[in-house]
């Protein structure tokens, strides 16, 4: 076994381990950490098959913000595990049968009968200094350049809906401050009032 | 010395895991090293600035030396002192997250170019990578506040997580700004496109003013120093993140800081003042020696930053939270976003010599 | 690949109206409350101008551009006219009912808006990649909209249901697309239909892959199995939203799925067209029978969109270009006429009061006999009587099911619709023979009741005349 195919059923096996993890525990932190580690290992997966650019955006994008603020979220809640395992014998049945119908579904697909070696052939080696991040981004900004444009819409209105539900105006509760008349303070007038103490009276000591 | 370099490149042909690992140990040992120094840089400087001495008195073989023996004074003390686990603390992860925030800080260094071609991986996409793994380096203060079980470390915790991802994205957009400059994302090239017969005009500080300052600002704010530190801030939640570590546990934390703080200081050298290049003109100081290209540049620049870190320490006062995230997202964003145009423009329309 | 000005001008109705949805979202900011009248004008221009670019821009040769991402046809000049001219009229309607509950607010008409362009992107795309950002574009749109009033739990709760199954949804048409991608190599409906014509694809993977896509289809919908989230969404959602997600999207669907099964994989015809079959029965019967037990308006007015889309199904599932044509003719109506009914709710409704119950309908004849009987036409082209355009609907789609040599599904079709019949008839028995629980007046401004009476009245004109609209719509497919 050559060292790369170690190294990919490495990354593999920690990733359906954490996967697996990812839908088991009962802590729902314990759970985003296991999606954490399991983003790492698909990075090792992208990385042996030469995709560096996806395997480092899935890093930076997934591992560095998303699940970061997905963690802020899960810890801030106080997540209610009994209601979450509420029917769960009950539905394991069904469940069950549903992953394995698409389990075997899966195999049927991209297994070795449709995407096995001798059906496609491997992709030939890339030379060591191809650079997929350079690949990547001209296709996107001319091919793919109207889908490209469309998911910045679509981001656009993630915005709008985001700040349109939950952007509320607080009245006169929260004491918002602007900035703009703070730096603006005069240093002789406005900052430093200059009062004028007479002084005392010697005193003596009796 | 031939004997030496034979050895060397058996090593690499016969044993190349053997020979990264001693590249490794090349660019973590002295990292090490310097951390423990600029503790102790830390408190001679800020001493100095408030009219104080600051350590003086541990020195080696009984002589004081000014204090040169404090770090390692203070490394053995914390490696004997025990590691109290709080009652009630996830004891996995209460160990894992100084890890956590020492790894990424380290491993950064791999694709750090420290002269040309003197580089432990030179990837095509560095530059990204170091985006990914200072984006990571958060993991360790999210999950040190949450497996603590206390109420001021989980605050600590909210605070940088929070605080790390909104100044994660201006300083990608620096990065972006680089990136465009000097159409590679390769660290040594990135270098390379600011060499130029202007000298230290030709480094990419100046086109890219704004995404210099935002950079090294955010950088600041990623480390979690002053006056950034509200993670920390120790007049209002105690310690932060870190108040239940001790011991080892707590020294790994400083260790990863001090990393960060070294690293952020070293790239922004690297990415916006050249990196190993000489300030001087090719054509002046051909041969002079020193004054040549040369890694100590690199060392020199680096020690700007790092000297800058210790001096915003000494000398502001810690931001509010509201106006650190307005800070960051309003004009930091904004800023980079207009100057990441600014300068694609700049550069189709010929207008810098760099190119 | 070089950048060629002229290919703008295809998209020229999306460009405008995305320039003008972020300058009134832009404008909104700087309106005071009282003025908010202004960004609803600025929305209407917008609309109706982006109809006309889209009708000006139209006409001639079919054009493919920018790398084959966008199709400019027949079909997208006539779809993306009549998405515009229904949300024209949707926005119309809403106004008053936004007005009564503080939801007057400038990010209705952004959000509408958006989920404007997103049919448009979903009507015109040439590759799966543009025709699931549109549906994402739409369907994001339509999550925030019915969640619009936040005070409402039932608004919020209909919104979270909509978003989850929403999401399922668009994963499995994303596996289904990255299956059909696997096998064919192409995410452009030219390439995967070249590609099938070549014979060069693993028929295993292309089934599957259909499977998830027509399910991913089905869900965004409504079809049963699929259909869960449409009577709760219905309901929950403040009705002025649930007339947009009960109108224009369905044009937009068909779309979708002319392109996606017919210009993609219309090769393969034979495969989902057993899978169409099945989704149309269960939808035209379930949708049928359950709706006459409701006695909300809106959730049989879900159940009723839910029977209608198996019409629809018939229509595709012919798999023919006057099968097709039925489809888009039996969406333009149905859109037309679902409008129609929710505006009508709305009329009836005040400031604190749904009239959601179909009891609120009682005695709307002596109330005002002029809009019972608008309601009375919109009822009879739902439920397919002559001679309003509803029966011509479903004519068509029934002849391009029995052209393919599907009669017995023609008869089941027809058996249902006279089921249906029943509870559309119901509401005209109710508006008609019974004595009204509630006498306030009906409230509306002239704009309100000028469009109702032509909605209700372009039922009649239609159906009289069904010819030009139809041959519209064949000459779109042809």
């Amino acid at each position: 076994m050559s060292f790369e195919k170690f190294l990919f059923y490495a990354f593999s096996a920690v990733l359906i381990f954490a996967a697996v993890m990812v839908i088991t525990r009962r802590n729902p932190v314990h759970s985003a950490l296991y999606l954490v580690l399991a983003f790492f290992a698909s990075a090792g997966v992208w990385l042996l098959a030469e995709a560096e650019f996806l395997a480092i955006v899935l890093v930076l994008v997934y591992v560095g913000a998303v699940m970061v603020l997905f963690l802020f979220v899960v810890m801030m809640l106080d997540v209610d595990q009994a209601a979450m395992r509420a029917g769960f014998i009950k539905m394991l049945p069904v469940g069950i049968l549903i992953g394995l119908l698409i389990a075997g579904e899966i195999f049927m697909v991209v297994g070795p009968g449709t995407f096995g070696l001798d059906q496609v052939a491997a992709p030939e080696r890339l030379p060591a200094d191809a650079q997929n991040t350079a690949v990547l981004g001209s296709l996107l900004y001319t091919v793919y350049m109207y889908p490209f444009e469309v998911a910045a819409v679509l981001l656009l209105v993630a915005i709008i809906a985001a700040i349109g539900l939950t952007h509320r105006r607080r009245g006169d509760a929260t004491k918002y401050i602007d900035v703009a008349k703070q730096v603006s303070v005069r240093k002789g007038e406005d900052r430093v009032k200059l009062v004028d103490v007479p002084s005392e009276e010697k005193m003596e000591l009796k | 010395m031939e004997t030496i370099l034979n050895f060397w490149n058996w090593l690499g042909e016969n044993f190349i895991l053997a020979q990264i690992l001693i590249k490794i140990m090349a660019i973590t040992l002295p990292l090490m090293g310097l951390v423990a120094y600029f503790t102790y840089a830390e408190r001679k400087i800020i001493g100095h600035m408030q009219v104080r001495m600051g350590p003086n008195r541990v020195g080696f073989f009984g002589y004081p030396l000014w204090g040169l023996g404090q770090p390692i004074a203070d490394a053995v003390k914390l490696m004997f002192k025990e590691i109290v686990i709080p009652t009630g603390a996830n004891k996995f992860l209460f160990l894992l997250a100084p890890m956590l925030t020492l790894g990424p800080a380290l491993a950064a260094w791999a694709v750090f170019p420290f002269d040309e071609g003197l580089v432990l991986a030179d990837i095509n996409a560095g530059l990204l990578y170091i985006i990914a793994l200072t984006s990571v380096g958060v993991y360790g203060v999210i999950i040190a506040g949450w497996a603590s079980n206390s109420k001021y470390a989980f605050l600590g915790a909210m605070r940088s997580a929070a605080q790390i991802v909104s100044y994660e994205i201006a300083m990608g957009f620096a990065l972006v700004g680089v990136l465009v400059a000097s159409g590679s994302l390769n660290l040594g090239d990135i270098v390379m496109a600011q060499q130029g017969e202007g000298g230290l005009f030709s480094w990419f500080w100046l086109p890219l003013l704004p995404l210099f300052v935002i950079y090294f600002i955010s950088g600041v704010a990623e480390t979690n120093r002053a006056p950034f530190d509200v993670a920390e801030g120790e007049s209002e939640i105690v310690a932060g993140f870190h108040v239940e570590y001790s011991g080892m546990a707590f020294a790994v934390f400083f260790l990863g800081e001090y990393a960060n703080m070294i690293l952020i200081s070293a790239l922004t050298a690297l990415m916006f003042l050249g990196g190993w290049l000489s300030p001087f003109p090719a054509s002046w100081v051909d041969g002079v020696w020193l004054l040549g290209d040369g890694f100590h540049w690199l060392v020199l620049k680096t020690l700007i930053f790092g000297f800058l870190y210790l001096w915003f320490r000494a000398t502001f006062p810690r931001y509010r939270y509201d106006q650190i995230m307005r800070l960051g997202w309003k004009v930091f964003i904004p800023i980079t976003i207009v100057w990441i145009l600014v300068v694609a423009l700049m550069v189709l329309g010929d207008v810098l010599w760099w190119a | 690949m070089t950048f060629d000005p002229m290919h703008l001008i295809p998209v020229a109705p999306e460009l405008f109206l995305l320039t003008a949805a972020c300058a009134i979202l832009v404008i909104d900011l700087f309106l005071k409350d009282e003025q908010r009248e202004a960004t609803y004008i600025l929305a209407q221009i917008a609309l109706i101008g982006t109809a006309s670019l889209a009708l000006l821009v139209g006409g001639g040769e079919r054009q493919v551009v920018f790398s084959g991402s966008v199709i400019r046809d027949g079909m997208t000049d006539l779809l993306k006219a009549s998405i515009c001219v229904i949300a024209f009229g949707a926005f119309l309607y809403a106004k008053e009912y936004l007005k009564d509950r503080n939801l007057f607010k400038g990010e209705f008409y952004t959000l509408g808006m958006f989920a404007v362009i997103g049919m448009l992107i979903m009507v015109s795309a040439g590759d799966f990649l543009t025709v699931y950002l549109g549906l994402e574009l739409l369907s994001l749109s339509l999550y925030a909209l019915v969640a619009f009033d936040r005070e409402s739990g039932r608004g919020s709760e209909a919104a979270m249901k909509y978003f989850v199954l929403g999401a399922i949804a668009s994963g499995m048409l994303l596996y289904g697309i990255s299956m059909i991608y696997g096998a064919t190599g192409s995410i452009s409906f030219a390439g995967i239909a070249e590609a099938i014509a070549n014979d060069a694809v693993n028929n295993t993977i292309m089934v599957f892959g259909t499977v998830f896509v027509v399910i991913g289809l089905a869900f965004k919908f409504g079809a049963v199995p699929f259909h869960m989230w449409a009577p709760d969404v219905y309901d929950g959602a403040p009705t002025a939203v649930t007339m947009i997600i009960a109108s224009a999207p369905k044009i937009a669907a068909v779309a979708m799925a002319i392109r996606i099964l017919g210009e993609g994989l219309g090769g393969i015809n034979a495969d989902w067209q057993g899978m169409l079959v099945i989704l149309a029965v269960l939808s035209m019967a379930l949708g049928n029978v359950v709706a006459i037990a409701q006695s909300n308006i809106k959730r049989m007015l879900a159940y009723s969109t839910i029977s209608h889309v198996g019409f629809i199904f018939l229509g595709l599932l012919a798999g023919s270009q006057s099968g097709y044509a039925s489809a888009m003719f039996y969406a333009i109506t149905y859109a037309l006429t679902a409008l129609g009914a929710f505006g009508i709710i709305i009329l009836l409704s005040r400031k604190g009061f749904e009239a959601d119950r179909l009891d609120d309908f009682r005695g709307l004849n002596q109330r005002s006999p002029w809009f019972a009987a608008m309601m009375l036409l919109l009822m009879f082209s739902m439920a397919g009587v002559p001679p309003t355009v509803g029966f011509f609907a479903k004519l068509f789609v029934l002849e391009a099911a029995i052209r393919v040599d599907l009669t017995w599904l023609a008869i089941v079709a027809v058996f249902f619709s006279v089921i249906g019949a029943f509870y559309y008839l119901r509401i005209v028995k109710l508006m008609y023979f019974d004595k009204p629980a509630d006498s306030a007046p009906l409230q509306a401004g002239m704009d309100t009741q000028i469009a109702l009476s032509v909605n209700g009245l372009a039922m009649l004109a239609l159906g009289i005349y069904p010819a030009g609209l139809m041959a519209w719509c064949v000459a779109a497919v042809a």
